[in-house]
């Protein structure tokens, strides 16, 4: 009984956090009027048509096609992310070599070098080499281990694998990728699953970066599809139709969390960054 | 960090570990180093996007300190990020010493408090934070639902920064999270032995937990301290900087010199000094808590 205040607490809590985006989910079935009139977020009917109507977008493509394109820069990414940064990683845990500490500092102050320095310098390299408004400037970093923090992480999960593991696997006759790949990755896939989750959500949430780099409709990822909504159908109108776009435009994000966040969220609560 | 001392195993050159970490180097050379660099020439330069930069020394800082626009930015985004803050690292504690309670329920409560911080960020929540706040919107409706006045959100310029600092306190699972792991990790026996001895909740914690995860409150403060300098987003989403440029931030300022006006020269100034800003508060955070760590010990 002691511990009642607590719960009373933690669900009041959770209310506050998740309440918004209940409401978020009943809006985009409501009309314009009922949404802003009600603090319930049941809708009083189920009206389809505005999904409908939401996915044929304001634009010549539907959703499908902005859905089609932040894939093919979601995919590339995510599996770009996860090899150079278990790469590294894995070099960091594992080997000594020349300049180590050196190496660990500038990992450390490359994730505390605020980002919106590089926008602007980087916008003028991607301009200068002909690759604006093309997806290269979106994936290819992932391929340089860009994320420090993905390499922070999965180096804590290397550095708690015993080193007798490797040894072991050395002398069965297996060579660095060899252990790497038949010996190191099993043990740490919490750690890999949280790093390839992580690139899908924050490339789903990113914004500033393809609102630099693509210009054309066509190319549009959906956060950009989603604010074309916005702006095109003014603030006072619609605002059923943008909700329902928004809420289309979440499913992938909330559908990928469903499915890992067992392992997603103890990978992270495990790895986290204490130590 | 701390690297254990092992030896390369037998037949490895000291090149292997050098080989795998090469994306590293090369990513920090080409999307670390090269940019600051370059953004700190082209501050120093007349540079419209068109044109071609033309060097002229410290006018573009001199130009900025006389610049009311910037003074103004440059006083919403502290305040921003003063109130902020403190706020997020105090509500993701106390959440997560409430969680570590051992209480039944908690991979619920633990998701319920995280989904706001991964989903957060997506443009379709930040317009829907939009939306929460309008005149007829969902947080009006509640306050007039428990006998409070209306809140002119958009319209009153010393309102209009809690929507920003709302949107983003509302995100505060993953600086829960590693606070989380953080008090999992103390010893329990630390706790045993102090019950022991006599002490309650409120003294164990100042005396075990406090100092265990001294660190971590570290991390976090700095983590959150350098995003929250940098702000974007939310209020070029959400407020648009207004009313009268009451969440008009740095970041806003250089976005709009570089891709409304075309003053790259200027927007890279802006930004380096944005860099200094938050390297002399890091700075000072260090040496604030270096100090206090070398007197307490």
């Amino acid at each position: 009984m002691k511990k009642l205040p607590v719960y009373l607490i933690m669900i009041l809590l959770s209310a506050v956090m998740l309440y918004p985006l209940l409401w978020l989910l009943g809006a985009s079935f409501k009309s314009n009027r009922e949404i802003f009139s009600s603090v319930w977020f049941i809708p009083k009917s189920i009206n389809f048509d505005i999904w409908k109507n939401a996915w044929k977008t304001v634009t010549p493509y539907t959703m499908g096609h902005y859905f089609a394109n932040t894939f093919m820069i979601i995919i590339p990414k995510t599996i770009f992310a996860v090899t150079s940064s278990v790469l590294v990683a894995y070099g960091f845990s594992r080997f000594n070599f020349p300049l180590k500490r050196f190496f660990s500092a500038l990992l450390v102050i490359g994730m505390l070098m605020p980002a919106i320095v590089k926008v602007m310098p980087m916008f003028l390299f991607w301009r200068d080499t002909k690759l604006l408004d093309t997806y290269v400037p979106l994936v290819f970093p992932a391929l340089l281990a860009e994320e420090g923090m993905f390499v922070f992480i999965l180096i804590r999960f290397f550095d708690s694998v015993p080193r007798e593991f490797d040894e072991a696997a050395r002398l069965d006759g297996c060579g660095t990728m060899k252990t790497l790949f038949l010996v190191l990755l099993p043990c740490i896939k919490p750690a890999v699953t949280s790093i390839a989750v992580f690139t899908f959500l924050w490339t789903m949430n990113d914004f500033l970066n393809p609102l630099i780099i693509i210009q054309s409709v066509e190319k549009y990822p959906l956060s950009l599809a989603l604010r074309l909504s916005v702006d095109s159908t003014g603030q006072s109108y619609e605002q059923c139709r943008i909700i329902a776009v928004s809420v289309i435009g979440l499913i992938p994000s909330i559908a990928v969390f469903a499915l890992a966040q067992k392992k997603f969220v103890s990978g992270i609560t495990a790895g986290g960054l204490s130590g | 960090m701390k690297h254990r001392q092992y030896k390369n195993p037998v037949g490895v050159g000291k090149y292997t570990g050098l080989l795998l970490i090469s994306p590293f180097i090369a990513g920090f050379i080409l999307f670390t180093l090269y940019p600051f660099v370059c953004s700190f020439v082209l501050g120093m330069t007349d540079y419209r996007s068109a044109g071609t930069p033309k060097f002229i020394g410290l006018d573009n800082y001199k130009t900025m300190l006389s610049s009311e626009s910037f003074r103004k930015a440059l006083s919403v985004t502290l305040k921003y990020a003063a109130i902020l803050v403190p706020l997020k690292l105090i509500v993701s504690l106390l959440t997560a010493l409430l969680l570590n309670l051992e209480i039944k329920g908690i991979g619920f409560f633990r998701t319920a408090f995280y989904i706001p911080s991964i989903l957060g960020a997506n443009l379709a929540v930040v317009i829907m934070w939009q939306y929460l706040f309008t005149a007829d919107g969902l947080v009006n409706q509640f306050l007039e639902l428990f006998g409070a006045s209306p809140v002119s959100w958009y319209g009153d310029p010393d309102a209009s920064i809690y929507i920003i600092i709302m949107h983003r306190l509302w995100e505060f699972g993953s600086t829960m999270v590693i606070f989380l792991a953080a008090l999992r990790d103390i010893p329990r026996e630390l706790y045993d032995a102090a019950k022991v001895d006599g002490c309650g909740y409120i003294r164990s914690f100042f005396s075990i937990t406090l100092p265990q995860i001294k660190k971590v409150i570290f991390i976090n403060l700095i983590l959150q301290t350098i995003s929250a300098l940098q702000e974007f987003n939310a209020p070029y989403m959400i407020t648009g900087g207004g009313p009268l440029r009451s969440t008009y931030t740095v970041g806003m300022l250089i976005y709009d010199e570089m891709f409304k006006y075309s003053e790259a020269g200027y927007a890279n100034a802006v930004s380096w000094i944005l860099f200094a800003v938050i390297a002399i508060a890091v700075g000072l955070m260090y040496l604030v808590t270096g100090r206090r760590e070398r007197n307490g010990s």
